[in-house]
């Protein structure tokens, strides 16, 4: 079935804040982004938002195409749904109901935690470890930036991806099932998601393996946590057990590190880290590994914890959900005792549809033109230093050789070979200097003490 | 028409493999079916073992052309005293010390042959081994 097969990226370079420091273009996992004329390039179809750009960034200048609050007012029935890492946000002095109830002062008419039907997510995931005839292992969709990683990097492990949705969207449809038998009209309704981060956004906004999120928009954690801190000591809380009678174990730990295989019976592995998460994938796609039959991998080190947009740290934010989920029941008692019809209709909607490869060719789709192109960077990086600097604005000596054979650089890009160059007399220092001042932006090289680190270090 | 050369040390197990995922990341960029990245992989990984495992030296060449990829993998070992013999699986000359280490199982040449189209096998005892594989796209 022909998806959307765009990848929409939710990041945007600031290019006053951006200072050319190249540390998002050597941090990038799949080599997307570049120095181009005194501006960071982000390359679309390398990227997979995992944000560690990002998180990379010494000057804030990578920013989050998110929805401004005001947005919710556009809708008569406001729906806040939020991860359970978001609440782990919130110091340990405020209780659920005090938080509950500032986001429904805050505007909200419906307050849902993400991770409340995670019962069904758990049944189709068993379903589908059970009939997997492959020889690899189910792969866990949940991480988006996992599932592009896979797309782009590994396109023969696609088919091994569970096809089921992400739990925001499986959430959204819960709650616009249930608003919607309540006689509240859907076209009325804005389904807001807090998002921990920059992969979850891009899913958002372009889904893979489906055509459109249900969610009506993303709003940035940082801003409602604000929000909330401002106003939750002047109210008065108020009882929303009710709002959580959902929730479960797993439900609260789904998003952590081990969080979608600590209840399996199965063999399985969790791995989290981009990094980390590419060797197990190498190793799984060379038949390294025998026998895993469910294999999560999530982008950031410590899963969803560590999502780029939330302000606590990481382990912090494990420690306290993990403390939270010893307060509540198991999924798997709750089903043995209240069942699982009231969600026995979410079954028909949880699966999605292929996810397609989009294999990345460095080289172009022509293997004729390919290989000769690579021949060509190969004989390229016999001159480059090999220092893997990225003042070419590449981030590494094979990337400037692989960029140069695609003539989208050239060798002057080299800051070695220019002093090469005119040591042997083959460039004037004036005409060297000039191309740097074009690579990295006019006056980059004066001096200026505003910088981190120096006289009048300026938070811009 | 790509050419790619590799220089392998005779002893180092951890090493064994280098050439191998090299010539695979290589492949990928080119985008050769994932299935037949597989076979080459395994033939010469199994190639790259050998030299570790029995010579002193070696040497691969891939040659990856638009229709396929031809590998010349070639050592100062002691050579193959039977040729037919070394295509039996389970038959090893491999050592106590590497057999310990879980290589030396009798099947790397059978192996080799099973995920290639053509393999040539050219040896003299005392000097060396030469193969040549090649797997068509």
């Amino acid at each position: 079935m022909p998806y959307n097969q765009e990848f929409i990226h939710a990041l945007i370079v600031d290019d006053q804040k951006c200072i050319r420091c190249t540390h998002c273009v050597k941090i990038c996992p799949t080599e997307a982004i570049r120095i181009v004329n005194g501006s960071v390039v982000i390359r679309e179809e390398r990227c997979v938002d995992c944000g560690e750009c990002v998180r990379a960034c010494p000057q804030g200048a990578i920013d989050i195409d998110h929805d401004d609050l005001s947005r919710i007012n556009e809708y008569k029935n406001k729906v806040i749904l939020f991860p359970s890492v978001f609440w782990a946000q919130f110091p340990d002095r405020l209780s659920e109901d005090q938080v509950y109830t500032a986001l429904q002062k805050i505007g909200f008419t419906h307050v849902y935690e993400v991770e409340q039907p995670i019962a069904v997510l758990k049944n189709v995931v068993r379903k589908q470890i059970k009939s997997n005839q492959s020889e690899y292992p189910i792969i866990s969709s949940f991480c988006p930036a996992i599932v592009r990683l896979i797309q782009i990097r590994y396109p023969s492990l696609t088919e091994n991806i569970t096809r089921v949705k992400a739990p925001h969207d499986l959430s959204a449809h819960y709650i616009l099932d249930k608003l919607s038998a309540d006689g509240l009209d859907p076209a009325e309704t804005g389904v807001f998601y807090v998002t921990p981060c920059v992969a979850k956004i891009a899913a958002v906004k372009s889904p893979v393996g489906e055509n459109r999120s249900i969610i009506t928009g993303v709003i940035s954690p940082k801003d409602l946590f604000n929000k909330v801190m401002s106003i939750v000591d002047d109210i008065q809380a108020e009882d929303c057990r009710y709002l959580r009678k959902e929730l479960t174990k797993e439900g609260i730990q789904w998003s952590l590190t081990h969080g979608e295989t600590w209840w399996q019976n199965t063999r399985t592995m969790a791995v989290d880290g981009i990094h980390n998460a590419i060797k197990i994938l190498e190793r799984i796609e060379n038949d390294e590994i025998a026998g895993i039959d469910f294999l999560e991998l999530r982008a950031c080190d410590r899963s969803c914890a560590a999502g780029v947009l939330l302000p606590q740290n990481r382990f912090l934010t494990v420690e306290k959900l993990k403390r939270r989920a010893k307060r509540y029941p198991s999924a798997e008692k709750k089903s043995q005792t209240e069942g699982d019809e009231r969600f026995m209709h979410l079954e028909s909607k949880v699966l999605t549809g292929e996810i397609n490869p989009r294999p990345l060719l460095r080289f172009g789709s022509d293997m004729e033109m390919a290989m000769s192109r690579m021949q060509r960077a190969r004989n390229i990086m016999c001159h480059l230093p090999g220092i893997d600097c990225a003042a070419c604005g590449a981030p590494t000596c094979q990337a400037l050789a692989e960029d140069m054979a695609n003539r989208k650089a050239k060798m002057s890009d080299c800051i070695f070979i220019q002093q090469l160059w005119q040591k042997n007399g083959k460039v004037p220092a004036e005409k060297a200097f000039k191309r740097m001042e074009k690579k990295w932006g006019e006056k980059r090289f004066d001096p200026d003490c505003t910088k981190i680190g120096a006289k009048n270090e300026t938070n811009r | 028409m790509i050419k790619l050369n590799y220089t392998i040390e005779g002893g180092d197990f951890s090493r064994a493999g280098y050439a191998s995922s090299q010539v695979k990341k290589n492949l990928k960029q080119l985008g050769v079916d994932q299935k037949i990245i597989k076979n080459i992989v395994v033939a010469l990984y199994e190639a790259e073992v050998n030299i570790v495992a029995h010579a002193q030296k070696g040497n691969i060449e891939v040659l990856i052309s638009p229709t396929g990829v031809k590998m010349i993998v070639s050592d100062q070992g002691p050579g193959i005293v039977d040729v037919g013999q070394a295509m039996q699986v389970g038959f090893s000359t491999a050592s106590e010390k590497v057999r310990q280490m879980g290589f030396g199982a009798g099947m790397g040449l059978p192996n080799i042959k099973r995920n290639v189209d053509r393999l040539d096998i050219e040896t003299k005892v005392g000097k060396g081994t030469t193969l040549t594989m090649i797997k068509d796209f």
